[in-house]
Protein backbone atom coordinates (compact mmCIF):
# COMPACT_ATOMS: atom_id res chain seq x y z
CA UNK A 1 0.00 0.00 0.00
CA UNK A 2 2.88 2.52 0.87
CA UNK A 3 4.98 1.68 -1.88
CA UNK A 4 1.97 2.02 -4.26
CA UNK A 5 1.69 5.59 -2.35
CA UNK A 6 4.90 6.43 -3.09
CA UNK A 7 4.63 5.24 -6.94
CA UNK A 8 1.36 7.64 -7.45
CA UNK A 9 3.05 10.36 -5.97
CA UNK A 10 4.66 11.67 -9.12
CA UNK A 11 2.28 10.35 -11.64
CA UNK A 12 -0.51 12.38 -9.79
CA UNK A 13 0.90 15.26 -9.59
CA UNK A 14 2.27 15.29 -13.46
CA UNK A 15 -1.04 14.71 -14.39
CA UNK A 16 -2.60 17.83 -12.38
CA UNK A 17 0.31 19.71 -14.06
CA UNK A 18 -0.87 19.01 -17.57
CA UNK A 19 -4.34 19.38 -16.94
CA UNK A 20 -4.14 22.93 -15.48
CA UNK A 21 -1.71 23.76 -18.07
CA UNK A 22 -3.35 22.56 -20.17
CA UNK A 23 -6.57 24.36 -19.12
CA UNK A 24 -4.43 27.80 -19.12
CA UNK A 25 -3.04 27.58 -22.11
CA UNK A 26 -6.12 26.72 -23.81
CA UNK A 27 -8.16 29.95 -22.17
CA UNK A 28 -4.60 31.89 -23.27
CA UNK A 29 -4.49 29.87 -26.88
CA UNK A 30 -7.99 30.35 -27.73
CA UNK A 31 -7.97 34.20 -27.40
CA UNK A 32 -5.00 34.02 -29.29
CA UNK A 33 -6.91 31.96 -32.06
CA UNK A 34 -9.49 34.19 -32.22
CA UNK A 35 -8.20 37.47 -31.50
CA UNK A 36 -5.19 38.03 -33.41
CA UNK A 37 -6.39 39.18 -36.49
CA UNK A 38 -7.92 42.11 -35.17
CA UNK A 39 -4.86 43.18 -33.57
CA UNK A 40 -4.21 46.74 -34.86
CA UNK A 41 -3.83 50.12 -35.33
CA UNK A 42 -7.25 50.79 -36.21
CA UNK A 43 -8.55 48.57 -33.23
CA UNK A 44 -7.35 51.12 -30.69
CA UNK A 45 -8.03 54.60 -32.81
CA UNK A 46 -10.70 53.74 -34.93
CA UNK A 47 -10.50 55.19 -38.46
CA UNK A 48 -9.04 58.48 -36.73
CA UNK A 49 -5.46 59.35 -37.33
CA UNK A 50 -3.46 58.16 -34.17
CA UNK A 51 -1.76 61.45 -33.59
CA UNK A 52 -4.67 63.39 -33.61
CA UNK A 53 -6.55 60.57 -31.31
CA UNK A 54 -3.50 61.25 -28.85
CA UNK A 55 -3.14 64.96 -29.33
CA UNK A 56 -7.16 65.06 -28.49
CA UNK A 57 -7.68 66.88 -31.32
CA UNK A 58 -10.26 64.39 -32.78
CA UNK A 59 -12.78 62.36 -31.05
CA UNK A 60 -12.09 58.54 -31.30
CA UNK A 61 -16.01 56.72 -32.01
CA UNK A 62 -14.74 53.27 -33.32
CA UNK A 63 -11.84 52.44 -31.36
CA UNK A 64 -10.83 51.41 -27.84
CA UNK A 65 -8.98 54.53 -27.53
CA UNK A 66 -11.42 56.28 -24.66
CA UNK A 67 -11.30 52.37 -22.65
CA UNK A 68 -7.70 52.80 -22.87
CA UNK A 69 -7.41 56.50 -21.53
CA UNK A 70 -10.19 56.00 -18.91
CA UNK A 71 -8.36 52.89 -17.63
CA UNK A 72 -4.81 54.55 -17.67
CA UNK A 73 -6.47 57.79 -15.54
CA UNK A 74 -8.47 55.45 -13.25
CA UNK A 75 -5.05 53.36 -12.68
CA UNK A 76 -2.92 56.51 -12.41
CA UNK A 77 -5.68 58.02 -9.84
CA UNK A 78 -6.18 55.09 -7.47
CA UNK A 79 -2.70 54.67 -7.25
CA UNK A 80 -2.06 58.52 -6.38
CA UNK A 81 -4.64 58.02 -4.04
CA UNK A 82 -3.62 54.50 -2.32
CA UNK A 83 0.01 54.86 -2.03
CA UNK A 84 0.83 57.44 0.25
CA UNK A 85 -1.48 56.30 2.94
CA UNK A 86 -0.83 52.90 1.96
CA UNK A 87 3.24 53.35 2.61
CA UNK A 88 2.38 55.33 5.62
CA UNK A 89 0.19 52.58 7.65
CA UNK A 90 2.55 50.18 6.29
CA UNK A 91 5.10 52.06 7.80
CA UNK A 92 3.64 52.73 10.84
CA UNK A 93 2.36 49.05 11.45
CA UNK A 94 6.76 47.87 11.15
CA UNK A 95 8.52 51.00 12.75
CA UNK A 96 6.10 52.02 15.38
CA UNK A 97 3.19 50.31 16.68
CA UNK A 98 3.20 48.25 19.67
CA UNK A 99 2.34 44.49 19.74
CA UNK A 100 -1.14 45.13 20.50
CA UNK A 101 -1.97 48.15 18.29
CA UNK A 102 -0.10 45.66 15.38
CA UNK A 103 -2.23 42.61 15.85
CA UNK A 104 -5.72 44.52 16.06
CA UNK A 105 -4.91 46.32 12.70
CA UNK A 106 -3.16 43.41 11.33
CA UNK A 107 -6.60 41.51 11.75
CA UNK A 108 -8.63 44.86 10.09
CA UNK A 109 -6.36 44.93 7.02
CA UNK A 110 -6.47 40.90 6.72
CA UNK A 111 -10.57 41.10 7.05
CA UNK A 112 -10.00 44.37 4.31
CA UNK A 113 -7.70 42.57 1.84
CA UNK A 114 -10.11 39.44 2.28
CA UNK A 115 -13.17 41.57 0.93
CA UNK A 116 -15.10 40.87 -1.75
CA UNK A 117 -14.58 43.59 -4.72
CA UNK A 118 -18.33 44.19 -5.45
CA UNK A 119 -18.45 45.11 -1.89
CA UNK A 120 -16.01 47.85 -2.01
CA UNK A 121 -17.82 49.04 -5.04
CA UNK A 122 -21.09 48.99 -3.18
CA UNK A 123 -19.43 51.14 -0.50
CA UNK A 124 -17.86 53.29 -3.21
CA UNK A 125 -21.41 53.52 -4.76
CA UNK A 126 -23.31 53.99 -0.74
CA UNK A 127 -21.04 56.40 0.05
CA UNK A 128 -21.11 58.64 -3.55
CA UNK A 129 -25.03 58.38 -2.52
CA UNK A 130 -24.61 59.95 0.81
CA UNK A 131 -21.97 62.80 -1.11
CA UNK A 132 -24.61 63.49 -2.96
CA UNK A 133 -27.62 64.04 -0.84
CA UNK A 134 -25.45 65.93 2.31
CA UNK A 135 -22.93 67.78 0.23
CA UNK A 136 -23.29 68.90 -3.23
CA UNK A 137 -26.08 67.59 -5.64
CA UNK A 138 -23.24 67.62 -8.29
CA UNK A 139 -21.77 64.56 -7.23
CA UNK A 140 -22.98 61.03 -9.06
CA UNK A 141 -20.73 57.84 -9.54
CA UNK A 142 -18.16 59.09 -11.92
CA UNK A 143 -14.22 58.55 -11.99
CA UNK A 144 -13.38 60.31 -8.75
CA UNK A 145 -15.35 57.76 -6.88
CA UNK A 146 -14.72 55.16 -8.87
CA UNK A 147 -10.60 55.81 -8.18
CA UNK A 148 -11.33 56.19 -4.69
CA UNK A 149 -12.87 52.46 -4.36
CA UNK A 150 -10.50 51.26 -6.23
CA UNK A 151 -7.54 52.85 -4.16
CA UNK A 152 -9.28 51.20 -0.92
CA UNK A 153 -9.22 48.09 -2.89
CA UNK A 154 -5.51 48.13 -3.34
CA UNK A 155 -4.50 49.37 0.22
CA UNK A 156 -4.28 46.15 1.88
CA UNK A 157 -1.93 45.67 -0.81
CA UNK A 158 0.03 48.15 -0.51
CA UNK A 159 0.10 48.51 3.12
CA UNK A 160 1.08 44.54 3.45
CA UNK A 161 4.15 44.50 0.98
CA UNK A 162 5.75 47.88 3.01
CA UNK A 163 5.20 46.04 5.69
CA UNK A 164 7.17 43.52 4.81
CA UNK A 165 9.82 44.59 3.19
CA UNK A 166 10.72 47.09 5.81
CA UNK A 167 10.26 43.83 8.41
CA UNK A 168 12.16 41.65 6.73
CA UNK A 169 15.41 44.05 6.75
CA UNK A 170 18.36 42.70 8.92
CA UNK A 171 18.96 44.05 12.43
CA UNK A 172 22.30 44.82 11.77
CA UNK A 173 20.87 47.29 8.30
CA UNK A 174 18.04 48.51 11.50
CA UNK A 175 20.68 49.60 14.04
CA UNK A 176 23.80 51.28 11.90
CA UNK A 177 21.94 55.13 11.14
CA UNK A 178 20.60 54.73 14.62
CA UNK A 179 23.98 54.28 16.20
CA UNK A 180 25.43 56.98 14.34
CA UNK A 181 22.89 59.39 15.76
CA UNK A 182 20.36 59.18 13.39
CA UNK A 183 16.96 59.95 14.56
CA UNK A 184 13.82 57.42 14.30
CA UNK A 185 12.83 59.16 11.14
CA UNK A 186 16.00 59.99 9.78
CA UNK A 187 16.44 56.13 10.33
CA UNK A 188 13.30 55.36 8.12
CA UNK A 189 13.97 57.66 5.30
CA UNK A 190 17.23 57.48 4.40
CA UNK A 191 18.20 54.11 5.40
CA UNK A 192 15.24 51.35 5.99
CA UNK A 193 12.92 52.57 2.89
CA UNK A 194 15.64 52.91 0.53
CA UNK A 195 16.58 49.26 1.03
CA UNK A 196 13.40 48.24 1.21
CA UNK A 197 12.64 50.01 -1.68
CA UNK A 198 12.10 46.64 -3.71
CA UNK A 199 9.50 45.79 -2.24
CA UNK A 200 7.80 48.71 -1.96
CA UNK A 201 7.78 48.97 -5.87
CA UNK A 202 6.27 45.81 -6.35
CA UNK A 203 3.94 46.10 -4.27
CA UNK A 204 2.71 49.45 -6.51
CA UNK A 205 3.16 47.64 -9.73
CA UNK A 206 0.95 44.78 -8.67
CA UNK A 207 -1.69 47.16 -6.99
CA UNK A 208 -1.60 49.37 -10.96
CA UNK A 209 -2.20 45.50 -12.48
CA UNK A 210 -5.17 44.96 -9.61
CA UNK A 211 -6.75 48.43 -10.59
CA UNK A 212 -6.44 47.72 -14.20
CA UNK A 213 -7.88 44.11 -14.58
CA UNK A 214 -10.70 44.82 -11.92
CA UNK A 215 -14.58 45.12 -13.25
CA UNK A 216 -16.93 44.82 -9.99
CA UNK A 217 -15.89 47.89 -8.63
CA UNK A 218 -16.18 50.13 -11.51
CA UNK A 219 -18.96 48.40 -12.24
CA UNK A 220 -21.18 50.11 -9.53
CA UNK A 221 -19.12 53.48 -9.80
CA UNK A 222 -19.79 55.12 -12.81
CA UNK A 223 -18.26 53.04 -15.74
CA UNK A 224 -20.01 53.29 -18.61
CA UNK A 225 -20.33 51.40 -22.40
CA UNK A 226 -19.57 54.77 -24.49
CA UNK A 227 -19.21 57.85 -23.61
CA UNK A 228 -15.83 58.75 -25.31
CA UNK A 229 -12.79 60.25 -23.51
CA UNK A 230 -13.74 61.54 -19.78
CA UNK A 231 -13.97 65.12 -19.61
CA UNK A 232 -13.31 65.64 -15.69
CA UNK A 233 -13.14 63.73 -12.57
CA UNK A 234 -16.78 63.72 -12.06
CA UNK A 235 -17.56 62.52 -15.43
CA UNK A 236 -18.54 59.13 -16.77
CA UNK A 237 -16.10 56.84 -18.19
CA UNK A 238 -14.64 53.46 -20.19
CA UNK A 239 -12.70 51.06 -18.95
CA UNK A 240 -10.97 48.01 -20.79
CA UNK A 241 -12.13 45.52 -18.38
CA UNK A 242 -15.84 46.52 -18.35
CA UNK A 243 -15.80 46.90 -22.67
CA UNK A 244 -14.82 43.42 -22.65
CA UNK A 245 -17.76 42.41 -20.08
CA UNK A 246 -19.96 44.35 -21.59
CA UNK A 247 -19.23 43.15 -25.40
CA UNK A 248 -19.43 39.69 -23.91
CA UNK A 249 -23.40 39.33 -23.38
CA UNK A 250 -24.17 42.52 -25.56
CA UNK A 251 -22.06 41.74 -29.09
CA UNK A 252 -24.60 41.91 -32.60
CA UNK A 253 -22.20 41.44 -35.03
CA UNK A 254 -19.17 39.18 -35.65
CA UNK A 255 -17.15 42.67 -35.74
CA UNK A 256 -17.87 43.87 -32.49
CA UNK A 257 -16.82 40.61 -31.02
CA UNK A 258 -13.35 40.82 -32.57
CA UNK A 259 -13.06 44.22 -30.97
CA UNK A 260 -14.04 42.45 -27.84
CA UNK A 261 -11.00 40.01 -28.39
CA UNK A 262 -8.65 42.28 -29.13
CA UNK A 263 -9.50 44.36 -25.75
CA UNK A 264 -9.26 41.32 -23.84
CA UNK A 265 -5.43 40.41 -25.34
CA UNK A 266 -4.77 44.10 -24.71
CA UNK A 267 -5.95 43.89 -21.14
CA UNK A 268 -3.83 40.38 -20.47
CA UNK A 269 -0.50 41.98 -22.00
CA UNK A 270 -1.04 44.87 -19.63
CA UNK A 271 -1.75 42.92 -16.63
CA UNK A 272 0.74 40.28 -17.37
CA UNK A 273 3.64 42.57 -18.37
CA UNK A 274 3.38 44.59 -15.02
CA UNK A 275 3.58 41.26 -13.60
CA UNK A 276 6.28 40.62 -15.19
CA UNK A 277 7.63 44.11 -14.03
CA UNK A 278 6.94 43.51 -10.75
CA UNK A 279 8.91 40.40 -10.57
CA UNK A 280 11.89 41.81 -12.23
CA UNK A 281 12.15 45.14 -9.96
CA UNK A 282 11.89 42.94 -7.02
CA UNK A 283 15.26 42.58 -7.95
CA UNK A 284 16.74 45.44 -9.73
CA UNK A 285 15.38 47.64 -7.79
CA UNK A 286 16.60 46.41 -4.56
CA UNK A 287 20.51 46.16 -6.69
CA UNK A 288 20.15 49.94 -7.53
CA UNK A 289 19.08 51.32 -4.22
CA UNK A 290 21.81 49.66 -2.17
CA UNK A 291 24.13 51.74 -4.28
CA UNK A 292 23.39 54.71 -5.31
CA UNK A 293 21.09 55.51 -1.79
CA UNK B 1 14.62 67.74 11.81
CA UNK B 2 13.60 68.65 14.63
CA UNK B 3 11.99 66.43 17.45
CA UNK B 4 8.19 68.15 17.17
CA UNK B 5 8.64 67.74 13.10
CA UNK B 6 9.60 64.05 13.82
CA UNK B 7 6.45 63.72 16.38
CA UNK B 8 4.23 65.14 13.61
CA UNK B 9 5.40 62.47 10.87
CA UNK B 10 4.48 59.70 13.88
CA UNK B 11 1.09 61.28 14.29
CA UNK B 12 0.50 61.26 10.61
CA UNK B 13 1.65 57.99 10.11
CA UNK B 14 -0.54 56.27 13.03
CA UNK B 15 -3.56 58.53 11.47
CA UNK B 16 -3.23 56.74 8.34
CA UNK B 17 -3.30 53.96 9.61
CA UNK B 18 -6.19 54.25 11.91
CA UNK B 19 -7.86 55.84 9.18
CA UNK B 20 -7.13 52.50 6.81
CA UNK B 21 -8.50 50.66 9.96
CA UNK B 22 -11.82 52.37 10.68
CA UNK B 23 -12.40 51.86 6.71
CA UNK B 24 -13.28 48.26 7.16
CA UNK B 25 -15.29 49.01 9.57
CA UNK B 26 -16.95 51.52 7.83
CA UNK B 27 -17.84 49.57 4.74
CA UNK B 28 -19.68 47.42 7.06
CA UNK B 29 -21.30 50.28 8.96
CA UNK B 30 -22.83 51.56 5.30
CA UNK B 31 -24.22 48.62 4.07
CA UNK B 32 -26.23 47.56 7.20
CA UNK B 33 -27.41 51.73 7.71
CA UNK B 34 -27.88 51.63 4.38
CA UNK B 35 -29.67 48.25 3.87
CA UNK B 36 -31.90 48.63 7.28
CA UNK B 37 -35.06 49.36 5.95
CA UNK B 38 -35.16 45.96 4.98
CA UNK B 39 -34.17 44.72 8.44
CA UNK B 40 -36.57 46.59 10.19
CA UNK B 41 -39.78 45.29 11.54
CA UNK B 42 -38.34 42.35 12.36
CA UNK B 43 -37.58 41.03 8.87
CA UNK B 44 -34.44 39.85 9.21
CA UNK B 45 -34.97 36.13 8.75
CA UNK B 46 -37.32 36.82 6.10
CA UNK B 47 -34.38 37.46 4.00
CA UNK B 48 -33.16 34.23 4.64
CA UNK B 49 -36.19 32.18 3.69
CA UNK B 50 -38.53 34.10 1.50
CA UNK B 51 -38.09 33.37 -2.13
CA UNK B 52 -36.41 36.48 -4.64
CA UNK B 53 -39.68 37.99 -5.82
CA UNK B 54 -39.99 41.80 -6.14
CA UNK B 55 -43.32 42.30 -7.48
CA UNK B 56 -44.71 40.13 -4.62
CA UNK B 57 -43.21 42.26 -1.99
CA UNK B 58 -40.88 39.31 -1.01
CA UNK B 59 -37.01 40.36 -0.90
CA UNK B 60 -35.89 36.43 0.16
CA UNK B 61 -31.99 35.94 -0.95
CA UNK B 62 -31.60 32.62 -0.44
CA UNK B 63 -31.18 30.83 -3.64
CA UNK B 64 -28.25 33.32 -4.42
CA UNK B 65 -26.77 32.44 -0.71
CA UNK B 66 -27.23 28.54 -1.92
CA UNK B 67 -25.67 29.88 -5.61
CA UNK B 68 -22.80 31.46 -3.84
CA UNK B 69 -21.89 28.34 -1.37
CA UNK B 70 -22.56 25.56 -3.95
CA UNK B 71 -20.69 27.76 -7.11
CA UNK B 72 -17.63 28.47 -4.57
CA UNK B 73 -17.42 24.98 -2.51
CA UNK B 74 -18.01 22.92 -5.98
CA UNK B 75 -14.50 24.70 -7.40
CA UNK B 76 -12.96 24.63 -4.16
CA UNK B 77 -13.54 20.43 -4.82
CA UNK B 78 -12.26 20.96 -8.12
CA UNK B 79 -9.14 22.90 -7.37
CA UNK B 80 -7.77 21.33 -4.40
CA UNK B 81 -6.79 18.22 -5.24
CA UNK B 82 -5.55 19.57 -8.75
CA UNK B 83 -3.29 22.06 -6.66
CA UNK B 84 -1.97 20.22 -4.14
CA UNK B 85 -0.56 17.94 -7.41
CA UNK B 86 0.59 21.01 -8.74
CA UNK B 87 2.37 21.76 -5.70
CA UNK B 88 3.90 18.69 -5.23
CA UNK B 89 5.23 18.78 -9.02
CA UNK B 90 6.70 22.17 -8.14
CA UNK B 91 7.85 21.15 -4.89
CA UNK B 92 9.25 17.77 -4.87
CA UNK B 93 9.29 15.95 -8.11
CA UNK B 94 10.37 18.49 -10.82
CA UNK B 95 13.89 19.78 -10.60
CA UNK B 96 16.25 22.63 -12.30
CA UNK B 97 14.92 24.31 -15.40
CA UNK B 98 11.32 22.88 -15.33
CA UNK B 99 10.55 23.34 -11.84
CA UNK B 100 11.52 27.07 -12.19
CA UNK B 101 9.71 27.52 -15.36
CA UNK B 102 6.62 26.07 -13.86
CA UNK B 103 6.61 27.93 -10.86
CA UNK B 104 7.12 31.35 -13.02
CA UNK B 105 4.39 29.65 -15.19
CA UNK B 106 1.94 29.91 -11.47
CA UNK B 107 3.28 33.21 -10.78
CA UNK B 108 2.37 34.77 -14.12
CA UNK B 109 -1.08 33.05 -14.22
CA UNK B 110 -2.00 35.17 -11.05
CA UNK B 111 -2.02 38.35 -13.32
CA UNK B 112 -4.81 37.02 -15.64
CA UNK B 113 -7.70 39.38 -15.55
CA UNK B 114 -10.75 37.42 -14.40
CA UNK B 115 -12.54 39.14 -16.68
CA UNK B 116 -10.58 37.24 -18.92
CA UNK B 117 -11.80 33.67 -18.14
CA UNK B 118 -15.60 34.60 -17.82
CA UNK B 119 -14.55 36.27 -21.56
CA UNK B 120 -13.24 32.76 -22.67
CA UNK B 121 -15.39 30.59 -20.49
CA UNK B 122 -18.43 32.35 -22.45
CA UNK B 123 -17.34 31.13 -25.63
CA UNK B 124 -15.15 27.95 -25.08
CA UNK B 125 -16.01 26.49 -21.77
CA UNK B 126 -19.99 27.17 -21.62
CA UNK B 127 -20.09 25.61 -25.18
CA UNK B 128 -18.10 22.48 -24.43
CA UNK B 129 -20.34 22.07 -21.31
CA UNK B 130 -23.37 22.07 -23.32
CA UNK B 131 -22.55 19.87 -26.06
CA UNK B 132 -21.02 17.22 -23.24
CA UNK B 133 -24.28 17.34 -21.28
CA UNK B 134 -26.50 18.20 -23.62
CA UNK B 135 -28.17 20.20 -21.35
CA UNK B 136 -29.85 24.01 -21.79
CA UNK B 137 -27.49 27.00 -22.46
CA UNK B 138 -24.06 25.53 -20.94
CA UNK B 139 -24.14 28.75 -18.26
CA UNK B 140 -24.66 26.61 -15.22
CA UNK B 141 -23.26 25.97 -12.08
CA UNK B 142 -20.46 23.81 -13.04
CA UNK B 143 -19.25 25.82 -16.02
CA UNK B 144 -19.22 28.49 -13.06
CA UNK B 145 -17.04 26.46 -10.57
CA UNK B 146 -15.05 24.64 -13.13
CA UNK B 147 -13.28 28.69 -14.21
CA UNK B 148 -13.32 29.27 -10.70
CA UNK B 149 -11.10 27.04 -9.83
CA UNK B 150 -8.84 27.99 -12.70
CA UNK B 151 -8.77 31.42 -11.61
CA UNK B 152 -7.99 30.46 -7.79
CA UNK B 153 -5.44 27.79 -8.24
CA UNK B 154 -2.30 29.88 -8.76
CA UNK B 155 -2.65 31.42 -5.39
CA UNK B 156 -3.46 28.18 -3.95
CA UNK B 157 -0.50 26.59 -5.39
CA UNK B 158 1.86 29.30 -4.30
CA UNK B 159 0.57 28.89 -0.75
CA UNK B 160 0.79 25.18 -0.63
CA UNK B 161 4.96 25.65 -2.48
CA UNK B 162 5.04 28.30 1.18
CA UNK B 163 4.11 25.55 3.25
CA UNK B 164 5.89 23.15 2.14
CA UNK B 165 8.88 25.23 2.41
CA UNK B 166 8.30 26.28 5.82
CA UNK B 167 9.30 22.81 6.88
CA UNK B 168 12.47 22.81 8.79
CA UNK B 169 14.81 21.27 6.50
CA UNK B 170 16.49 19.31 9.35
CA UNK B 171 13.93 16.95 9.45
CA UNK B 172 13.81 16.41 5.90
CA UNK B 173 17.49 15.31 5.88
CA UNK B 174 16.93 13.11 8.36
CA UNK B 175 14.80 10.81 6.11
CA UNK B 176 17.29 11.45 3.43
CA UNK B 177 20.05 10.33 5.34
CA UNK B 178 18.19 6.98 6.47
CA UNK B 179 18.61 6.38 2.63
CA UNK B 180 14.41 7.66 2.02
CA UNK B 181 13.63 8.93 -1.43
CA UNK B 182 12.25 12.77 -1.71
CA UNK B 183 8.96 11.19 -1.92
CA UNK B 184 9.34 9.31 1.32
CA UNK B 185 10.41 12.44 2.60
CA UNK B 186 7.57 14.47 1.57
CA UNK B 187 5.17 11.91 1.85
CA UNK B 188 5.82 11.34 6.19
CA UNK B 189 7.39 14.38 6.92
CA UNK B 190 6.97 17.60 4.76
CA UNK B 191 3.12 16.87 4.34
CA UNK B 192 2.27 16.20 7.75
CA UNK B 193 3.82 18.87 8.93
CA UNK B 194 2.76 21.70 6.50
CA UNK B 195 -1.28 21.00 7.04
CA UNK B 196 -1.61 24.04 8.77
CA UNK B 197 -0.52 25.89 5.88
CA UNK B 198 -2.60 23.92 3.11
CA UNK B 199 -5.82 24.67 5.45
CA UNK B 200 -5.10 28.21 5.43
CA UNK B 201 -4.27 28.41 1.93
CA UNK B 202 -7.63 26.24 1.45
CA UNK B 203 -9.59 28.39 3.46
CA UNK B 204 -8.41 32.11 1.50
CA UNK B 205 -8.75 30.56 -1.93
CA UNK B 206 -12.45 29.55 -1.24
CA UNK B 207 -12.57 33.25 0.09
CA UNK B 208 -11.38 34.45 -3.13
CA UNK B 209 -13.92 32.28 -4.84
CA UNK B 210 -16.48 33.12 -2.61
CA UNK B 211 -15.93 36.78 -3.58
CA UNK B 212 -15.13 37.04 -7.63
CA UNK B 213 -18.25 38.48 -9.27
CA UNK B 214 -17.44 38.05 -13.04
CA UNK B 215 -16.96 34.61 -13.81
CA UNK B 216 -20.41 33.89 -12.12
CA UNK B 217 -22.06 36.80 -13.47
CA UNK B 218 -20.85 35.53 -16.83
CA UNK B 219 -20.77 32.10 -16.99
CA UNK B 220 -23.42 30.59 -14.67
CA UNK B 221 -26.69 31.89 -16.35
CA UNK B 222 -27.87 34.03 -13.27
CA UNK B 223 -31.22 32.38 -13.18
CA UNK B 224 -32.87 32.92 -9.62
CA UNK B 225 -33.79 29.78 -8.55
CA UNK B 226 -32.17 26.92 -6.13
CA UNK B 227 -29.50 24.74 -7.98
CA UNK B 228 -30.56 21.17 -7.81
CA UNK B 229 -27.81 19.84 -10.12
CA UNK B 230 -24.57 20.52 -11.73
CA UNK B 231 -26.03 21.40 -15.17
CA UNK B 232 -28.82 23.74 -13.51
CA UNK B 233 -28.46 27.58 -13.87
CA UNK B 234 -27.50 29.59 -10.67
CA UNK B 235 -27.02 33.28 -9.43
CA UNK B 236 -24.32 34.46 -6.92
CA UNK B 237 -24.85 37.19 -3.91
CA UNK B 238 -21.92 38.72 -6.15
CA UNK B 239 -23.64 38.71 -9.31
CA UNK B 240 -27.12 39.73 -7.89
CA UNK B 241 -25.80 42.88 -6.85
CA UNK B 242 -24.48 43.32 -10.35
CA UNK B 243 -27.89 42.69 -11.93
CA UNK B 244 -29.96 44.30 -9.32
CA UNK B 245 -27.90 47.53 -9.33
CA UNK B 246 -29.76 48.74 -12.39
CA UNK B 247 -33.15 48.79 -10.01
CA UNK B 248 -34.55 52.51 -9.11
CA UNK B 249 -32.44 53.31 -5.95
CA UNK B 250 -35.06 54.51 -3.70
CA UNK B 251 -36.78 50.60 -3.89
CA UNK B 252 -36.83 47.89 -1.34
CA UNK B 253 -35.71 45.82 -3.99
CA UNK B 254 -32.42 47.81 -4.07
CA UNK B 255 -32.04 47.82 -0.92
CA UNK B 256 -31.83 43.64 -0.86
CA UNK B 257 -28.15 44.50 -2.52
CA UNK B 258 -26.78 45.22 0.80
CA UNK B 259 -28.10 42.39 2.33
CA UNK B 260 -26.35 40.46 -0.39
CA UNK B 261 -22.82 42.65 0.67
CA UNK B 262 -23.37 41.92 4.09
CA UNK B 263 -23.36 38.00 3.94
CA UNK B 264 -20.47 38.55 1.57
CA UNK B 265 -18.97 40.97 3.73
CA UNK B 266 -19.40 38.02 7.37
CA UNK B 267 -18.81 35.10 4.72
CA UNK B 268 -15.26 36.57 3.75
CA UNK B 269 -14.74 37.80 7.90
CA UNK B 270 -15.18 34.58 9.06
CA UNK B 271 -12.99 32.72 6.59
CA UNK B 272 -10.00 35.59 7.49
CA UNK B 273 -10.53 34.78 10.92
CA UNK B 274 -10.84 31.19 10.62
CA UNK B 275 -7.42 31.24 8.48
CA UNK B 276 -5.76 33.32 11.54
CA UNK B 277 -6.89 31.27 13.94
CA UNK B 278 -5.51 28.19 12.55
CA UNK B 279 -1.94 29.41 12.02
CA UNK B 280 -0.40 32.36 14.30
CA UNK B 281 1.84 32.72 10.94
CA UNK B 282 -1.21 34.06 8.67
CA UNK B 283 -0.34 37.53 8.38
CA UNK B 284 2.29 36.29 6.01
CA UNK B 285 -0.30 36.08 2.90
CA UNK B 286 0.56 38.82 0.91
CA UNK B 287 -2.46 38.69 -1.83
Amino acid sequence: MKRFLELAVPIFSWLCGIILLGAVLSVVGYLFVHGWKSLSLSLIFGTTPPLDALLMKRHVFNGLFPAVIGTFSLVVLAVCLAVPVGMASGIYLAEYAGAGTKAILNLFFDIMAGLPSIVIGLFGFSAAVFLNRHFSGNIHPCLLISSIALAFLVLPYIIRTTQMALEGLPLSARMTGLSLGASRLQNIVHVLLPQSLAGVVSGVILAIGRCAEDTAVIMLTGVVASTGIPRSLLSHYEALPFYIYYISSQYTDSEELATGYGAAIILLFICLILFLLAFVIKKRVSYLALYRA
Amino acid sequence: MNRTNEKAVETLFFLSAFFSALLTIAIFGFMLALGLPLFAEGRFFAIITEPWAPHLGHFGISPMIVGTLAISSLSMLFAFPLCLGFAILISVVSRGKIRWLLRKTVEMMTGIPTVIYGFVGIFLLVRLVREFFDAGSGMCVLSASLMLSLMVSPTMILFFCDSFERVPSSYGKAVLAMGGTEIQRFLYVTLPNSWPGIVIGFTLSLGRAMGDTLIALMIAGNAVQTPGSLVDSARTLTSHIALVFAADYESLEFKAIFACGIFLYLFTTLLVITARLLGHRGERWAR
